[in-house]
Order: structure tokens, then sequence, then C-alpha cells
């Protein structure tokens, strides 16, 4: 058998063509929902930056990223007398 | 109207600034006025594969800082006088390029060059996408090789999302350049081939360059390959691939290779 490959060579370009096929498709899917997981999280902290200043210490974050579904945990912790942020301050 | 051209890989060592200068000098020989552009700061090389390492003064940096005019940057080539080369600055860093800045030097070549070629710095980072940034068709540079692929693969996702023109919901053209490619070792299935790499890119193919010396000695004596024998195979390769970026119709033929005793005997075929 061994000698039998010694012989025959060759023959890694259709592992190698597998091998992206399978990894291509899988980066390809996770590139596009880590980019949607990121914008959300940037877009709901700026809307609430919008109207309270935010603790960076309140605030919580926590991205899953799996097969089925993804998790974006956004935890923050707003006290009851927040420091309103004044439209014009927040331009 | 002047077209815009990022020859770009996302791999280092693909041949990224051997493409620039051998596409850059066959649309030159074709009478179009030609600017090539090295983005890679800090790391120039365009001006040594180019035969210019000692003819640069100003550089790329100092005409996005305004301390130079982009006249005084740009350096004809000694062959061919529509040939044109901005050479990137090997002092400073990518940060030193600023994107307002790249924009107006864009800008400002495009009224003078009928085609400006951005040869891209390796990676994903600042540099390459400021390379691509205002390009309105992209070459990307492969090695039929697992890593050059996959590194291909993200370059196209980049070129689809951080380009201007992608930013304004247009398409760019994006054309795939096969380097390094041993026929013979793709023949013996120890190599990817040609339409393995096209089905797993998706993206036209604009010409195959074969491995061959002819390169290596090219970058040895400072002279684009397109510019010493061109009836060498990568010449010909290349200036079939300028041409192809003119928009003429000339057919890619896939290199076989030649047939030995015992391909004969046993009667090999390509995988």
């Amino acid at each position: 058998m061994n000698l039998f490959k010694l012989f025959r060579r060759g023959g890694s370009a259709p592992v190698a063509r597998e091998r992206l096929q399978i990894l291509l498709a899988h980066e390809r899917k996770t590139v596009g929902q880590s980019d949607l997981l990121a914008i959300l999280r940037e877009e709901i902290l700026a809307v609430v930056a919008r109207h309270i200043s935010l603790d960076p210490d309140k605030v919580q974050i926590k991205m899953d990223r799996g097969e089925p579904v993804s998790i974006l945990e956004v935890d923050i912790e707003i006290p009851s007398k927040f420091a309103l942020v004044t439209p014009a301050a927040s331009v | 109207m002047a077209k815009v051209l990022v020859v770009t890989s996302g791999k280092g060592g693909v041949g990224k600034t051997t493409t620039s200068a051998a596409l850059g000098a066959a649309l030159a020989q074709t009478g179009e006025s030609v600017v090539v552009v090295d983005f890679d700061v800090g790391l120039r090389n365009l001006d040594l594969v180019m035969g210019a390492e000692r003819r640069v003064v100003f550089d790329l940096i100092n005409v996005v800082q305004g301390v130079a005019k982009l006249p005084q940057a740009l350096i004809r080539d000694k062959r061919l006088e529509t040939l044109w080369l901005l050479p990137a600055s090997q002092t400073r860093d990518k940060d030193a390029l600023t994107e307002e800045g790249v924009e107006r030097v864009i800008a400002e070549l495009r009224e003078r060059f009928s085609y400006v070629i951005c040869d891209s710095p390796a990676g994903i980072e600042r540099g390459a996408i400021l390379a691509m940034r205002h390009a309105d068709a992209a070459v990307v540079v492969t090695n039929p090789e697992v890593s050059s692929v996959r590194d291909s693969d993200r370059i196209i996702g980049m070129l689809d999302s951080k380009t201007v023109k992608a930013e304004k919901g247009e398409r760019i053209d994006k054309h795939l350049l096969i380097t390094r490619y041993d026929s013979a070792r793709a023949a013996r299935g120890e190599m990817l081939s040609i339409d393995d790499v096209l089905e797993i890119l998706a993206t036209p193919l604009l010409g195959i360059i074969p491995e061959s010396e002819d390169v290596l000695r090219a970058s040895n004596v400072g002279s684009p390959v397109t510019l010493g024998d061109r009836l060498g195979a990568p010449a010909r390769a290349y200036i079939e691939a300028a041409k192809r970026l003119k928009g003429e119709d000339v057919s890619v033929t896939i290199p076989r290779p030649k047939k030995g005793l015992l391909d004969k005997l046993f009667g090999r075929r390509a995988a």
C-alpha cells in the first residue's frame, strides 16, 4: 500500500480543494455574522449614549457566535438619577 | 476616462509588485499613459522592480502631506515614455497616509493618466484598504495554494464592502490573476487546478502567469517582465491580461505541460 503510494505520488490537490471549500464556506458565514453583531452592538450603544452618559464599567457586552444562532447580550446599568445628555452636547 | 486599478492579494509574496510593474508596462506599450503607485509605505519595492530605485526624490507620503507637488514625485520610466512611477516612502509607516490625502492624490492622477495602478501592500489593514479605496477595478493576485486562495477570498469580500464604489452600492470589477502556475504539477494533481481556484473564488479570470525563471530575471535587472523578451511565457501572459483589462476579447489558454516519456507510457492525464 505504502509502496503503491510512493510510486503513485502527488494527488494532494483534491485535498487542498476540499479543505478550502469547507473552510471558506464557514469563514464567509462567520465574517458576515460577526459584522452584524458588531454593528448592532455599536449602534445600540450609540443610541443609549444619545440619552445618558455611559459609564464603561456599567456596560456589559457578551457575544456568543454559534452555529444555529448567535447571541448579543447588552447589559446596561442605568442609575435612577441618570445624567441626561443634552442634544447640543451629543453632536 | 481614467481607470483606477488596485493590484491586491491579502497574502504577501504572491506577485503583486511584479504584476503591477508588468501590467503597467504592458498597458503603457499600447500607448496608454500609465502610472503605477506604490502603496507599500515603509517597504517600497516597486521602484526596485522597475529599475528606478536610484531616481526617487519625493514619494507618495510627501505628496499626500503636501510637502511636494505631484509632478515632483512622479518618475518617468527610462524605456517607455508613457509609463510613470509614484514611489512609496521607505522611512515612514502606513499611518502617514491619510484618507483625504489619498483621495486628493488619486483624483489628481486620474486627470493626468488613463490608467492608475495601485500596488497594494500585503495584509488587510489600513495600507491595503487605502490602496483599494478608490479603485474602479481590482486585480486579485492568487497562487494556486491554500493560504493564498483563502486570503484572496477575504480580500474579495473587502473589495465588495470597503471601497468607495461598494459603499455607493456600485459593483467593483474584480479580476483574478493566477500566478506561479505550474501546469505539470497541476496535471499530476499536486497543485490546485485553474478550475479549482475559479470554482472556489467565483471571480472572472484575467490570466494565468506560469511559473518561470523570466520573472526573477526581470526583477534582478529591474525591468518589468513585459519589457524583456516579449515572447517569453510570462510576458505573453501579462500582455494578454493587459489586453483583457482594456476590454479586448482575448481567450485565456490554460498552459498544458509538455508530455514526458513516462506520461506517454502510463497515459497520465490532467486531474
